[in-house]
């Protein structure tokens, strides 16, 4: 079954409305309903809050601000992941950053908490904050490490005089905008306290984050705290860690002795639950007239907030991507009195890859050559700054292929050189490349008496398709037909895992099932085999095979036994077995080879040639990812990634009031993302793969790919369609119009 | 469920008067006593716990909360409940059970229509209920002939109907597949 195009198994409920989100439980009756009211000021102290009014309107149980919230625990930076921490709300009377939560109107009925939200009156003395992002900000700081715990600067060589001594040479500055991942659900939590203990229904990305995370905040003991979330709508990247309305919704449980649920209104979640950073990157290539790269280098500004530091991992894959001898790479921040930075979609790569893949191709057209071919020119066989060897690299190979079957030799080689009616047309490509991360993951395989297999980790699938490739994995792994195994996902107690994130969950969640499959055999054959009665009796476990729900031994001349006969005659409360997958750090692959996965992009784009309208006309990616465990929902995160990708080239862009510190367009009709009428043929393709390195699946993540370099492929083909390069994202109709250039139709 | 629901835990003495209102719910009358600021979104998912229907964003700008009304699809969180006495809904669990699914909701897993599956019940209510309006010869922009009764559904027309909808998984080009699929097959 694993390769196999195998619709989801969760399909029918979520296409039903049947599967259950977080803020959709009734188990415990009725809960009552929270608010969350925001400050609404930028940067100052809250003097004084008026509670009486919201307190005496209708239905109101409590409202709960600073001066009453139970005591919590403080964030620990000695805890290695952001997301484990305590994340203490109403923390205080000073305000960090516009929307920061002032207070929590818990009432009877969502009409009446929100009705009384309105009622709270709070006096602010308003400080002066900094709003206004500029890269070459004298307070910019170097972070001891970026994110993911990377490196913050590398060099190798000496690049000044590298780039110097160059032939041609490209020096330009990039800048991408706040971007917010916006998942469709809203971030939501329905906290139900049952005896000491809570039942945390909350959409989150990671259980064992929101269980230490919630557990520290309310000083409770962790197993006391019981999280739930067996479907999300959606996290890419933001509901990695809990937010406000889970803390606040846990507090008010606990302090009313009643179940109580609170949702971030789409507006708070451009407020309360981070963002990527606004960056500016400065990239320069220097190469020879043969194409090849001399120096490259990639500097990073970007915002962070002043107390809880965010540094995204932009320049990190610029280290991995082209062979030169002379590099550097460098992140700094600007503390600005804004929300926190935070994992949004491809974190590093998304914004990076904008600018790095943008100026290979202002060097392409520099040195006159084709932009493929200045990219295979630069394929190294080492990794150029670790000097290890790549596991799995097929960029070259993707780059051809996708060249290929997009019909890439039709590519006007001139820029703003080819009309057809209105539209000035232009093709543009990309390379794609993503880190592959290994985190600790523990799965158990039961096999049941009525020879059922049962999945079991506290994994979470957040439409990444994790129910379903566990169902083929262990479907494959012990024999049963894919509908006789049954995965349960998404809650504390099962085995931990590190949840999904940084596209690892599939091989982090598939990699430890296919090693709990293999004990679990290994169990079911001592047993069978050391059992007088079985027809398997003292027969050779080595040539066993499991299949259609049996084990048998010995081919056709030997014998066979049904799984559940087995575990009913040994086990009757059945058989299981753990698998597990560690750390990255301490595998040595992870440290002996460079592992990734790559792609290429290529998009064709019309540009309006009077009012510079553009419209995506298609796109293709071609990428290699390892194996491949679903073809059919792998290709889905791919396409969903492009789309992504070409929305922060286009669309996505989240506007600072720099007088308040507000984020003036915090909306979904004023925050555009892509919709049906922006989104044309999209085709991904994934090439065959196996990388051995990896895991013992050969399966790399697929979840963020997708993005990287998409968006530079549209603004490639924007420059190819109208000689007009734009640096600054997204590429919008008011940056193209004053030079549209005359061409003839 | 003859009983009036009203609409979540105790109330206190003096509280405003509730409104009740009857509305027709995938073949079901439900006599509900509510708020009467309650949306008719809220009504289903808070009153009525069908929480298929779901929320996006509670402004109409997203798509999510979309159901029938008449026949006719519509943002359900921009409307209140009350103005919808006698009226017939479909939401997403009318539409079909997970082992009796409606075609286009059969259509939306066999091309992954979806992934996360939070704007899915809207996406496919929404596609019902504009299948339904081209068939009724109701032009858009991206109709070529505004003034012809036959509308040719074109990925292009699918695209721009459906374009109130929003999928941030972006499983858009698989949407219009499975739209594209039951056009054709005439099933919805
Ligand atoms: S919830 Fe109604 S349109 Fe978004
Ligand atoms: S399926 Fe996730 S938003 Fe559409």
């Amino acid at each position: 079954m694993i390769g196999q195009p195998v619709n989801r198994v969760d399909g029918p409920l979520k296409v039903s409305g049947r599967a259950t989100y977080a803020y959709e439980y009734w188990d415990a009756g009725q809960p009552l309903y929270g608010c969350i009211v925001g400050a609404t000021i930028g940067k100052g102290r809250i003097t004084r809050i008026h509670t009486e009014n919201a307190e005496r309107a209708q239905g109101v149980r409590m409202v709960m601000t600073h001066q009453n919230v139970p005591v919590q625990g403080v964030r620990d930076e000695s805890v290695q992941f952001e997301y484990w921490r305590a994340q203490p709300v109403l923390t205080g009377p000073d305000i960090h950053y516009h929307g920061e939560p002032v207070a929590l109107v818990v009432a009877a009925t969502f009409e009446q908490a929100r009705a009384a939200a309105d009622l709270l009156d709070v006096e602010y003395t308003v400080g002066r904050g900094r709003f206004a992002f500029a890269a070459d900000d004298d307070e910019a700081y170097i972070p001891k490490v970026v994110n993911a715990g990377l490196p913050t600067d590398t060099a190798v060589g000496d690049f000044e005089a590298g780039f110097r001594a160059a032939a041609v040479r490209v020096d330009q500055r990039y800048t991408t905008p706040y971007e917010f991942s916006m998942p469709m659900e809203p971030h939501a939590c329905l906290v139900e306290p049952r005896g000491e203990d809570l039942v945390v229904h909350v959409s989150s990305q990671i259980v064992d984050a929101a269980q230490t995370s919630v557990a520290a905040t309310l000083r409770m003991a962790p197993e006391r705290i019981h999280i739930v979330t067996p479907f999300v709508g959606g996290g890419f990247g933001s509901k990695l860690g809990v937010h406000a309305e889970t803390i606040l919704a846990a507090l008010a449980a606990r302090v009313l002795g009643q179940p109580v649920k609170v949702a971030l209104t789409r507006q708070q979640i451009f407020q309360l639950v981070g963002m990527r950073p606004t960056s500016s990157q400065r990239v320069r290539l220097a190469a020879g007239r043969d194409g090849k790269l001399t120096a490259i280098a990639h500097d990073v500004t970007m915002h962070t907030n002043p107390d809880l530091e965010f540094a995204e991992q932009t320049a990190a894959t610029t280290r991995s991507l082209y062979a030169a001898p002379h590099r550097l790479t460098s992140h700094r921040l600007t503390p600005l009195d804004l929300p926190r930075g935070a994992d949004v979609r491809a974190p590093g790569e998304a914004p990076g890859l904008l600018a790095v893949e943008s100026a290979v191709d202002e060097l392409a057209h520099a040195l006159g050559m084709d932009p493929i071919e200045v990219r295979i020119r630069n394929e190294p066989t080492v990794d150029p700054e670790r000097d290890v060897p790549y596991s799995d690299r097929h960029l070259v190979d993707c780059l051809r292929d996708g060249a290929r079957r997009f019909g890439w030799e039709h590519r006007p080689a001139t820029p703003a050189s080819l009309r057809e009616g209105r539209w000035l047309v232009g093709y543009g490509m990309s390379a794609a490349i993503r880190g592959h991360f290994q985190g600790p993951t523990a799965v158990q395989v039961r096999l049941e008496a009525d020879g059922t297999g049962v999945v079991r980790t506290d994994m979470t699938d957040i439409g990444t398709g994790t129910y379903t490739i566990l169902t083929q994995v262990v479907a494959d792994g012990l024999g049963l037909p894919a509908d006789r195994v049954r995965v349960e996902l998404g809650r504390s107690g099962l085995p931990t895992s590190w949840g999904s994130g940084g596209s690892w969950g599939a091989a982090n969640s598939c990699a430890a099932a296919a090693r709990a499959c293999a004990a679990l055999r290994e169990k079911v054959l001592v047993a069978a085999c050391g059992d007088a009665d079985s027809p398997l009796h003292g027969r050779d476990p080595a040539g066993a095979h499991f299949g259609d729900g049996s084990v048998r031994i010995d081919g056709a001349e030997g014998a066979s036994q049904a799984l559940g006969e087995i575990v009913a005659r040994h086990h009757p409360e059945g058989m299981e077995a753990q698998g597990e997958i560690r750390f990255m750090g301490d595998d040595p692959n992870y440290s002996d080879y460079s592992i990734h996965t790559y792609g290429a992009h290529f998009a064709e784009v019309g540009v309006d040639a009077d009012t510079a309208e553009i419209r995506l006309r298609r796109m293709l990616g071609v990428f290699s990812v390892g194996r491949v465990l679903n073809p059919k929902t792998a290709r889905s995160q791919l396409i969903g990634g492009m789309i992504w990708g070409a929305g922060a080239a286009l669309e996505e862009e989240a506007v600072v009031d720099s007088r308040s510190g507000a984020f003036v367009n915090r909306d979904l009709a004023q925050y555009l993302v892509p919709v049906h009428a922006d989104v044309p043929d999209v085709e991904a393709v994934i090439l065959d793969g196996y990388d051995d390195k990896a895991n013992l699946l050969g399966a790399k993540g697929v979840g963020e790919l997708g993005i990287c370099g998409a968006g530079a492929a549209v603004a490639n083909a924007v420059f190819n369609a109208t000689g007009l390069r734009v640096r600054d994202f997204p590429i919008t109709i008011e940056k193209l119009l004053p030079g549209l250039p005359d061409v003839d139709a | 469920m003859s009983e009036p629901d009203t609409g979540g835990g105790e109330r206190q003495a003096g509280a405003a008067p509730l409104s009740a209102v009857e509305l027709r719910v995938n073949d079901q009358v439900r006599r509900l006593e509510l708020d009467p600021r309650t949306s008719l979104l809220d009504a289903l998912r808070e009153h009525l716990r069908l929480s298929g229907t779901k929320k996006g964003c509670d402004h109409g700008q997203c798509g999510a909360c979309t159901v029938l009304v008449n026949g006719r699809r519509i943002n359900s969180c921009l409307t209140l409940a009350v103005m919808h006495e006698g009226d017939e809904v479909v939401t997403i669990e009318g539409l079909g059970a997970p082992d009796d699914l409606h075609p286009m909701q059969r259509a939306f897993v066999e091309c992954d229509g979806f992934q996360c599956g939070y704007c899915t019940p809207g996406q496919i209510c929404s596609a019902v209920g504009m299948l339904a309006e081209v068939r009724a010869g109701s032009p858009s922009h991206a109709t070529a002939e505004v003034a012809s009764s036959r509308i040719s559904l074109t990925d292009e027309e699918i695209r721009e109907r459906m374009s109130g909808n929003i999928c941030r998984c972006a499983a858009y080009p698989n949407i219009v597949a499975a739209i594209r699929g039951i056009a054709e097959g005439g099933a919805a």
